[in-house]
Order: structure tokens, then sequence, then C-alpha cells
């Protein structure tokens, strides 16, 4: 944890309140997020037991699996759930605009303007915890090769129509969720936790309750006490007052609520199995209705908290203005949903299930380079962020107390002014070291020559135009206060990496012709 | 190599060890059919010398080489080498476009052409440069060998990058420093046989399991006091031995000690090659002001008491001056805040730096800030064997450890915890263990004080 952060959890501890750790909201937050609550079966991965999903705040649609053990019931609950969520991210589909992207022509080698279409607008699905990603991950890792009876008349299961395609999309935002600064799917507890800092641990900040209590704590109460309250609060029935956001569910619940009310619903349809007449069914076929809306409620009763919690999330970063950089990486989300769109419009198969060298290189490399773009970005648009980094030594913060007219001693002497800067901060500057500056939104370079009196003494190395004197408003000027960086502003691209085919011998060579991948094969352990 | 594990120090021979080990490197990687040879090299092997002999030693032979190291100063340092032993032979320094990209010391070598595209370069004898550059070269024909230096520090994907570029290699690396890091999550590929965040020796051998495997067995560096330590507590299973014995080396002072712990611990350093400066149990801030402090005064002491050292090297004594002098730290912070107390107390030409960038430099005496000293937990970070190895193996005549008491039980309280991953070869020795197996040795030297 850095130092500003641990400061600032301090005195969280202090007044008893989260303390802000940015002044502006890093991430795009969409006008119509899809926002996602579902809860899985203790004990039984990849088995979802319900969710409410939805883009209206007020009328969530609740979707119940009530035998989670039984696959017909699955697949009709991820029916459900694509019913809900594929209209939602196709719906950005449509709305195009024109861009123009280098590409290299396969026949010539030589780069060449391309027109593509770019959406203007992209889903984006908000989860409330860290797990929620996961699961969302997993989930589709589930679906996406699955066959569909149209697919494959001879499959076992056939999963509905459209289980696969959600599979592929909802693999496409937990892939996404990986990428440092992407906004397409969003775990509330670390936007909050991205702006808030509390009193209470990291591994508490997982629950969105205590963390909701902590930034805004009812009238009258503290952050702490609250937040206990929210975490060990249960009434009389023993059950939590503020259940877990999920997807796991409290042992209490599943233990006193869930188990029977299951245990009720199974017989209820045993006992329509073995009805003897159509009256006899009827009566049967209301228990068992009867049964379903138990659990039902029972769902929702866990799910609707957790669901007013992320929206309540929502209301409180909107708060925040945007940061202005945040567009840029929302920009790279838009592209990348394109790019997964058009993928599944020219009907490529869904994304194998493990990267061969080359692909897992090259996401590492980009996520790379996310990072520390991202770590640029929010210092240089927000304050507070840059107060970290300067007291790790990493940024500085002074005004200019003397600028020197130097030029170089080529044939055309070029303008190398030298400015002193007097800064409190210390940054952490070796012979020679780099930093920058943002000019007009552009990064300024300069050399770090020395400590003298006044400062710190830098050579401004470019943006000053092409001629002998340096253009208006290029150069410091004295009284001018100004943040240096030691870190670069944007994120160098990384090293070319080869075609797949020609992936060399030390990492297994060519992975050989891209074969179809066949679904998950059924093996006895395959008991759901 | 039997010989090295069961025999006594009296009939171990170090020097025909050690050229018995280079010997058969040279023969796999100049005759040998295998497309790669794998050398690991405990710290101080003559890991460099290795890679400048047999350089030298393919250009002998008319094969173009091309060498891949992981920074400039290790290329810069190369070539050197290179121009020291053989000044005739023509050699190639491939640099990046930025001001300073390498040592100007080469430009007053005629044989060393340095430019920034591999082109101009085409036909010279070796051509050395780092992973990151010779990533970005393409459109050439392929170099028959390479030697990649500090391989265990490469990653993965640095070589899927790189290996396009040669049709054989010789892979020479440290297999206990700092493994390579990322900055973001990589758990995703975890057990895949070319998970880009590991190693590029462990994709290396994971698809080609038959490439022969060599090691150096003797350090050249470490005193007779450290090699057994850092052998068993970071190489367990490849046990290695100092080239030197007891006698071969001294440290001692022109002035007698004043009795302050300071002086206590030098001289208990100077007798055992290891001294422990122990303050009193405290979390503090990384840049614990006392511990810095203390390790400045140590500093300061170590230069002001006239230290001389005696070794193989030379048969007169020599004065131990500040450039023989590093303080190795965990952190960047920490670096500079010592630093800072080294300057006011009026030290200069002494290095500070983190274990990363210590990595593959030599020094008479190391001070060290112990990872774990004032910290109220133990990381992954903090736990990592390559981490406290290098910190704990610059050193040719002793290393004096700064530290808070209560490690052993922070260690204790912190059980390594990281998840299991499915196909992931599990490291030994585990941090946990090493950091106790150090700790332990370390508290015989012990010099307890109180700021």
């Amino acid at each position: 944890m850095s130092l500003i952060a641990t400061l600032a959890r301090l005195q969280a501890v202090q007044s008893g309140r989260a303390q802000p750790m940015a002044t502006v909201r890093h991430r795009r937050l969409s006008e119509r997020p899809l926002v996602f609550v579902p809860l899985t079966t203790a004990g039984e991965a990849g088995a979802p037991l319900g969710a409410l999903v939805g883009t209206d705040r007020g009328r969530p649609r609740l979707l119940v699996v009530p035998q989670p053990r039984d696959r017909e019931l699955r697949f009709a609950f991820l029916a459900e759930l694509a019913e809900v969520v594929l209209p939602y991210v196709e719906s950005f589909a449509e709305e195009t605009q024109a861009e123009t992207r280098n590409e290299t022509d396969p026949e010539t080698g030589k780069k060449v303007k391309v027109e593509v279409e770019l959406c203007v607008d992209a889903p984006q699905l908000i989860v409330p915890s860290r797990a929620g990603v996961e699961f969302v991950r997993l989930l589709g890792r589930s679906m996406r090769f699955r066959r569909t009876a149209e697919q494959d008349p001879d499959t076992p299961y056939p999963a509905p129509p459209r289980v696969p395609l959600l599979g592929r999309w909802l693999t496409h935002f937990g892939e996404r969720a990986h990428v440092p600064g992407s906004a397409q799917l969003l775990a509330m507890t670390e936007l909050l936790g991205r702006h808030w800092a509390t009193g209470q641990s990291s591994l508490e900040d997982q629950h969105l309750g205590a963390l909701l209590s902590w930034i805004d704590p009812p009238v009258g109460t503290s952050g702490a006490e609250a937040a206990h309250q929210a975490e060990l609060g249960r009434d009389k029935e023993g059950q939590l007052l503020c259940p877990p956001a999920g997807p796991a569910t409290d042992p209490a619940f599943d233990n006193r609520l869930l188990a029977p009310a299951i245990e009720r619903f199974d017989r209820a349809r045993t006992a329509l199995q073995a009805a003897e007449d159509g009256l006899d069914a009827d009566d049967r076929l209301g228990e068992l209705a009867a049964a379903q809306r138990e659990i039902a409620a029972l769902i929702e009763s866990r799910t609707r908290p957790t669901w007013d919690a992320v929206w309540r999330g929502l209301d409180l970063l909107r708060t925040l203005p945007e940061a202005p950089r945040s567009a840029e990486r929302w920009t790279r989300d838009l592209w990348s949903y394109t790019g997964h769109r058009d993928r599944v419009l020219a009907g490529e198969p869904p994304q194998p299930r493990r990267d061969d060298a080359v692909t897992a290189a090259r996401k590492l490399q980009r996520r790379e380079e996310a990072q520390a773009r991202l770590e640029a970005q929010e210092a240089l648009d927000d304050p507070l962020v840059m107060a970290g980094r300067r007291l790790t030594g990493e940024a500085f913060v002074g005004e200019v107390t003397e600028a020197v007219m130097t030029y170089t001693e080529d044939k055309r002497p070029r303008p190398r002014p030298l400015i002193t800067v007097w800064t409190e901060d210390q940054p952490h500057l070796g012979a020679g070291a780099k930093v920058y500056r943002s000019l007009q939104g552009k990064p300024q370079s300069a050399e770090f020559i020395g400590y003298e009196e006044g400062g710190v003494v830098l050579r401004i190395l470019d943006k000053m135009g092409r001629g002998k004197e340096p253009d208006e408003g290029s150069v410091p000027t004295k009284g001018d206060r100004l943040c240096w960086t030691l870190f670069e502003h944007d994120a160098r691209g990384g090293a070319k990496l080869p075609d797949a085919e020609q992936t060399p011998w030390t990492h297994g060579g060519p992975p050989g012709e891209p074969t179809a991948e066949q679904p998950d094969p059924l093996t006895p352990e395959d008991v759901l | 190599m039997t010989a090295l594990d069961g025999s006594t120090a009296a009939d171990f021979d170090p020097s025909a060890a050690a050229t018995e080990a280079t010997t058969a490197i040279l023969r796999d990687t100049l005759h040998g059919t295998d497309r790669g040879v794998v050398v690991d090299s405990p710290p101080g092997a003559g890991k460099s010398t290795l890679v400048v002999n047999t350089a030298l030693e393919l250009a002998a032979a008319g094969r173009p080489l091309m060498v891949v190291a992981q920074t400039n100063a290790q290329v810069d340092d190369l070539v050197l080498r290179l121009a020291e032993k053989n000044p005739d032979l023509p050699v190639g320094r491939l640099h990046s476009s930025d001001a300073d990209a390498y040592d100007k010391a080469l430009d007053d070598l005629p044989q060393v052409r340095t430019s920034s595209k591999a082109g101009d370069l085409a036909g010279l004898d070796v051509v050395l440069s780092t992973a990151a550059k010779w990533a970005h070269v393409k459109d050439v024909e392929p170099w028959q060998h390479a030697i990649v230096d500090e391989a265990y520090q490469m990653r993965s994907d640095s070589l899927l990058a790189v290996a396009g570029l040669f049709e054989r290699a010789l892979f020479v690396g440290d297999p206990g420093q700092l493994d390579p890091f990322s900055i973001v999550g990589s758990e995703q590929w975890a057990g895949l046989s070319y998970d880009p965040s590991a190693s590029a020796v462990s994709t290396l051998l994971a698809h080609n399991p038959q490439l022969p495997q060599h090691r150096l067995p003797v350090s050249w560096r470490l005193p007779a006091s450290a090699a057994p330590l850092i052998s068993d507590a970071f190489y367990p299973f490849t046990k290695f031995r100092s080239g030197t014995s007891h006698g071969d080396r001294a440290l001692s002072f022109g002035v007698t000690g004043d009795g302050s712990a300071h002086d206590r611990v030098l001289d208990e350093a100077a007798a055992s090659g290891w001294g422990l400066l122990e303050l009193p149990a405290r979390h503090t801030p990384r840049t614990d002001p006392e511990a810095v402090q203390a390790l400045a005064l140590v500093v300061r002491r170590l230069l002001d008491r006239g230290g001389v050292t005696v070794s193989e090297r030379s048969p007169d004594p020599a004065p131990l001056t500040a450039d023989r002098i590093a303080v190795g730290t965990a952190h960047r912070d920490q670096a500079a805040a010592v630093r800072t107390a080294l300057a006011d107390l009026g030290v200069q030409g002494v290095t500070v730096d983190t274990a990363n960038r210590l990595q593959g430099r030599e020094y008479d005496v190391t001070v060290v800030l112990h990872p774990l000293s004032g910290r109220p937990d133990a990381t992954a970070f903090h736990l990592e064997t390559g981490r406290l190895c290098v910190l704990a193996s610059r050193h040719r005549h002793a290393c004096i450890v700064v530290c808070r008491a209560g490690v052993a039980e922070l260690l204790d309280e912190h059980p390594s915890t990281e998840p299991v991953q499915l196909g992931v070869t599990v490291k030994f020795p585990d941090g946990w263990d090493a950091n106790h197996t150090v700790l332990s040795h370390l508290s015989e030297h012990r010099v307890s004080y109180r700021p």
C-alpha cells in the first residue's frame, strides 16, 4: 500500500468516514449500464442459483433456478439470461461511425489507410464484486462450447438457441475485465475502492455493504459502526441483515431457508410426476408453483439489497466529474466491442479454451501497456493521485525560478533552454534522468542536469517547434508553476511478436491449423 | 561432478572442476547437435567469462553470432570484455535510438561499430544488443548462433520475440536470482508451457526437455564463509563451492573499533564474513529512519576505519575504497533514503541500489537492509527467494545486514499462502524456508543496537 493510501485509511479510521482517493471519476460510466447480481449454488462451481439483471433500477428482472442441480432448469435460466443480456449487448451494434485505421496490405506489405466502422457506444456490465467478474467469466466458459440442437442434432443435451452466443459475449467481457482501465465489465467494490479509502482492510472492502457504509453512513452513525453492522448484523432468525453481494451466499441462508425450500420444490415435483388423474395433477401443479414462488422470493430477498447497493454506488460515483482521459480508454473499449461484434458476425468460432503462445504474449504485453498508460493518465487527470506519485518521488511540482536560453552546437542550432525549478518535493532523480510535463495535452520532455541552490535544473528537449527560436508558450518562464513526472505519459509499444504460424522452436513451434474446438466431453463426474 | 558433493575441501580442485564444466559446455555449443544448450550459474561463477570465451570460440570458428543480454549496461560490459580479450575482433553494438543509448567508452574502440539499425552491422562477427532492441529487428538473415545472457531474468514473451532471429543458442543464467515479473496479473496462463510471464528458460525446457543442461560448479566471487550458506539456502539441489578457501581472503581495519555497535558489527563481519546489526523490534514505514541511519553509519565507519582487503587476486593488501562497497535494499524509496543519509554523512561513491539493479554486480563489502525489517507482514514480494539471494551474494569479503528484531516471528506468522496453480513446477526452496536458513545463520553474528 502506498504511503498516501495508508494516510487516507488512517484518516478514515480517525474520522469514521471514508476519505477520497480521487477528485475525479477515473472510469467511464455508461448512461445505460446493465447491472447483473448473480448468485451461485454453494459447493457447485458454475451452477447458478439465480440473478437480478437489467438496466432499469426500479424493475430488475428476477431469474431463478429452483433446483440448481437440474440441467434443464439451468438451461432455462441461461436462456432467460440470454433474452435479457443479448438484446442489450446487441443494441449498441447498429449505430456506428466511420474511422480510418492503418493496416498492412497483405499483398504489397505497405501501410494503407482503411475505412472501418466503430460503434459509437458500447455495453457496460456492472457486477457487485470481483468474485462476480470471475463468475461472468466462468458462465461464459461453461456456455460458449455448448451445441444447440440446430448446430448438432446428435448432441445429448442441446443448449437453448442463444446460449452459446451469450457464452461468447460473457467470455469477451471476462477477458476485457483483465485489461487495466477497461470499463466494459466493472466490479462495484473495485470502483468504489479506487475512489475512496475506508478505515478497514482491503479484504473487508470486498464486502459491498460494509464499503458503502464507510463511504455514506446513515445519519447519526459512524462509518465504522455501520460497516460492522453491515458485516455481522443478523435478524431474529439468524439471517444477515445485509446479505453478501455474492455470487456466494451465506451458509445460514443456505441451511435454514434455501435447502428446505428446494426440498419442498423437489417433493412437489415428484408428487406431480406421480399424479394419477388430471384433477390430482392440477392440485399438485399448484403446489409446485407455490414452491417455485417461495424460492423466487428467497432469491429476490437476497439479491435485491445488493441490486440497490450497486445503484447507490453508481449514484455516489456519478457525483464525481469524469476524468478527461477516461474517454480515451473508453474509445479502446469501443474498438474492442466493435471487434468482437465483427468476429461474431463473420461466423468465427468461439474463443479457444487456451491462448496460443503468441496470443498469450500479445495479451500480456497489451495489458502491461494499458497498466502503464492507466497509471500515468490517472495521475495526470487528478492532483490527488499525482500527490501520491509525488510522495513516492516519481513526480514533483515546483516554481520556475530561472530560465536561460541555450542552443545546440549543430549547423542549425536548436533551442535547449535551461530552467531551474524550486520544489519542496523529493524526486528520485538520477544522473541523466528524463522528466515530462504536459504541454497542451502532449508530453514535453526535459533532461535532469543537476541540483543547484535554486532547485532542480532541467534542459528542455522538445516540443518547441522547428525553428531556432522556440514557439510561443513552449518554454516555461520564470514564475510558472509546473508539474514534472519521472514516468512517461504514454506507454511504449512492446516488442514485435511473430505471427502464430511462425512460433519459434523455443515455444513449441507453430500450433498448426486451427481446429474448431469441440464441446466439453461428458464425463462420469458430470453429475449436474 | 560427483566429486563436488562427497569430497572434502582438501581433494577438491576448483579450477579443475570449473575447467571441466566449461570444456563440456563449449563442446556441446560448438559441436553438439541440439539447438540449445542451457547453463546454470550460481553467483559469481564466471558466467560473463564463459559468455565472452564462447563468443570468441564461435567467432574463431567463423559462425556469425548474436548476443542477447537484458540491459544496456550488461551489453556494454560484454562489448568491453570482448574488446579486452580480443582487440581485433569486429564487434557490432546494436542500440536504441535514444540519446545515451550505450556507453560512450565504446566510441574509443576502433573495432566496435555502433548503430541503431541491424542492417548496418551485417557481416560483423559478433553483434550484441538487448532483448528489447533485438525484438524490433526484422527482415534479416537469421544468425547461426546466439548467446542469451541472464536467461533466467528474461521473460518467455521476450524470448518469443527474438527466437526467430537465430538457429541455435546457448542460454546462460542464474536460476537463484530474481524471477522476471509482470506488472499485471498473469494467472490466466499459469501452468501453460509458454506462460508469457515465466522465465525464458522454463518455456525453452518445457518444449525442449532433451536439451543438454550444464552448471558451473564454483563461485569465484563468494568467499569460503559465504558459499556454503548461499548454496544451502538457495541452491539446495545443485550445490556449488567457493573457489577460494578460508585463508585466501581477509578484511582488516587500520583503525581499532571504538566499541560502538557499528564498529563491533564491522569487526564481526571482518572476522566471519557476516554481520547482523539488529535494531529493536518495531513496525516502521518502508524508509525506516533509524535503520537507514544505522546503515549509513556502518558505511561511514567502514570507510573511516581504513579497511584493507587481501585476496587471491594480488599479493599486496588493497585499500577498501567507496567504489568497492554497495548498499542493497528491496525498494527504490529505501535506496533513495539511504543515498540521502549517506550524502548527509559526506559519503560519496558508494553504490546504493535495489536488488533488481544489483543483479550481476560484484563488490568487496555489501551492507544490506533486510527486506522484512520492520514490516507488519511478509508478502510474496518480500519473501521472494531471488531478492534475498541477490542481496546476500554480491560480496567478495563480507556482508553486513541491518534489520529490526522479530523477523523470525514475522515469518512464522506468515507462511507462504500463494494459491497452488495446476501445472506449475513448484520452485524450491521457497522464500520462507530460505529466509529462515539465512536468518538463523546471521543470528550467530548478531550485534544488538539501540539507537
